[in-house]
């Protein structure tokens, strides 16, 4: 478990042409944190992670893995860091335990057999080691991705979308397991697009938009700071447009940000002027979700 | 073992896993060339006095399919794990670009000398071949297959598709191959063509190769050994290069 100083990650500036441009995103993670990065997509998420994990080369800037460079300090830096790569990649030639016991290899780690089958044991994939990877189902390749990613035992965990396209039973199994690590010590690093998932496991998190950072603070001083509730009603019928630019319409639900009575019956009623009737009307606390779609529709503004 | 060596060990494994593809293939082949060739030409081509021409050609084809198979374990390992994506868990690790270097090109040296050996074995049965000079064997096998490696490497960096990596070889490996004096002595070329197999440093492997068995050679071994050679330095200071800049594996 690490015992080092606090992973501390300077301000990370690129601004390569060739990259989606990361324009002054700036972070800090301390040691045990479980950190989430939300986005839309090519809002920098992956490129940001590219480049801690030494993928992608920022232009300028520093980028360091618990005070290792990521370029001049390259070696130490990866062997602090465990990342998960968002594709399902695998290599057919090898199969479970080879592809682990090659990983471990590569890292200089030797003997770690005992370490293998508890990664295997935690992962569900104890009955799958002697399988090649072209027999395995997308999620149990999954599995082998995380597998191989801590195989090394790194300190800082990172995982690009892990959950993207994956089954119940997989994403219970995997936040298990990674929930287990980050109170054992290991720093983790989360990139979702389901934000049920971030508000759950994230102790903090940062949102950027197109390459900037827009939103960087505690889940719950996140929570906070959003407009407190929720009114969300069926309609059958188009939304006036006076509300259609703040709703979040998904099929017949309508969902209206509503800090007060005031504004509730002022949505009803621009609802009745139209000549619809609002039905199964609730009013919810605000979730990460509204909290994201407000950030994101303020677009332009700067770090809260 | 440490990093590069766990990596010269996978790509190892990696051919040795399909070396029904990989081993068997290539010495078939090099036998149906050996017995055509050799049986329609045993009695019209005369190279050397002493030497016949099946037993001629034996050393010219072993080398062939070294250079060859050395290219083709290095290209093709490196553009399937692009093609696949499983590039990016050799590209997290601590290793660097010497440690990819030594492993990608160790592991084409391997299989350059285990599928050349092949070809000798089974080819034995069919001439006399003598062993003039075993040391020349031993260092135009290990500088043409580390050569072929090394190219087999750049190719592997620079083609983004299988297509690329096919074109490579087909234009460039297998012409370069053929024209450098496998099937025959350059000396049977007309003079034109004699001049330009002088330009390709491939003539120069087989040549010296071919050396070390029957002690009779179109030119020195030495100077095939300082052409080798030259080259050899220049393709790995390419590579090197290519490996440290992160050529298309790091944007």
């Amino acid at each position: 478990m690490p015992k080092s100083a606090r992973p501390s990650r300077e301000p990370v500036v690129q601004a390569a042409p060739q990259l989606q441009a990361l324009d002054q995103v700036s972070l800090e993670i301390a040691e045990g944190e479980f950190f989430g990065l939300l986005g839309p997509n090519g809002a920098g998420k992956t490129t940001l992670i590219s480049i801690l994990a030494g993928l992608a080369r920022a232009d300028r800037g520093v980028v360091k893995v618990l005070g290792h460079d990521v370029q001049s300090d390259f070696a130490q830096a990866r062997r602090k860091l465990g990342v998960v790569p968002q594709e399902l990649v695998f290599d057919p030639f090898f199969n479970v335990r080879e592809l682990l016991r090659i990983q471990s290899g590569y890292f200089g780690v030797k003997n770690n057999g005992a370490w293998i089958d508890e990664l295997l044991e935690s992962l569900g994939l104890a009955d799958k080691a002697t399988a090649n990877m072209r027999q395995l189902s997308g999620g149990m390749k999954r599995r082998v991705l995380v597998a191989q990613a801590l195989v090394h035992k790194p300190p800082v965990i990172v995982l690009d979308e892990p959950t993207a396209g994956v089954d119940v039973e997989l994403r219970q199994t995997l936040w298990q397991f990674v929930a287990r690590l980050n109170k054992q010590g290991h720093t983790v690093l989360l990139t979702t697009h389901y934000l049920e998932e971030a508000e759950a496991l994230c102790g903090r998190i940062a949102m950027l938009q197109r390459g900037r950072l827009v939103a960087l603070d505690t889940t719950s001083d996140l929570l906070k700071a959003a407009s407190s509730n929720v009114l969300r009603f069926k309609l059958d019928g188009d939304l006036p447009a006076a509300l259609a630019a703040q709703a979040r319409v998904t099929g017949r639900v309508v969902q209206l940000p509503a800090h007060d009575a005031l504004e509730v019956e002022r949505h009803l009623s621009a609802v009745r002027e139209a000549g619809l009737i609002a039905q199964d009307i609730e009013i919810r606390k605000a979730d990460l979700e509204d909290v994201f779609l407000d950030v994101m529709t303020r677009g332009n503004g700067g770090v809260q | 073992m440490n990093g590069w060596q766990t990596l010269f060990y996978k790509e190892v494994l990696r051919f040795w896993k399909v070396a029904f593809q990989t081993i068997a293939g290539p010495v078939l082949t090099a036998m149906l060339y050996l017995l055509i060739f050799g049986h329609a030409l045993e009695d019209h081509v005369k190279v050397y006095d002493q030497v016949s021409y099946t037993a001629f050609l034996v050393p010219g084809l072993a080398m062939m399919s070294l250079l060859q198979n050395a290219f083709a374990n290095s290209s093709s390992s490196l553009i399937m794990s692009k093609v696949m994506g499983n590039l990016v868990f050799l590209l997290l690790t601590p290793l660097n670009y010497w440690h990819w270097f030594v492993a990608y090109v160790g592991a084409s040296v391997v299989r350059g000398l285990v599928v050349g050996l092949g070809v000798f074995l089974v080819a034995l049965p069919f001439a006399a071949i003598g062993f003039a000079a075993p040391l020349w064997i031993l260092v135009f096998a290990v500088m043409g297959a580390a050569l072929m490696g090394v190219l087999g490497l750049i190719a592997g960096l620079w083609a983004e598709k299988f297509d690329q990596l096919a074109a490579f070889q087909n234009f460039v490996v297998m012409p370069m191959t053929f024209l450098s004096g496998v099937f025959y002595s350059i000396h049977s070329l007309p003079a034109f063509w004699q001049a330009i197999s002088h330009f390709n440093p491939f003539f120069y492997m087989i040549d010296g190769f071919r050396y070390g068995f029957f002690g009779v050679s179109d030119v020195s071994p030495w100077l095939s050994f300082s052409v080798v050679g030259c080259t050899l330095l220049l393709v790995s200071a390419t590579c090197l290069q290519l490996l440290r800049t992160g050529y298309k594996l790091r944007h």
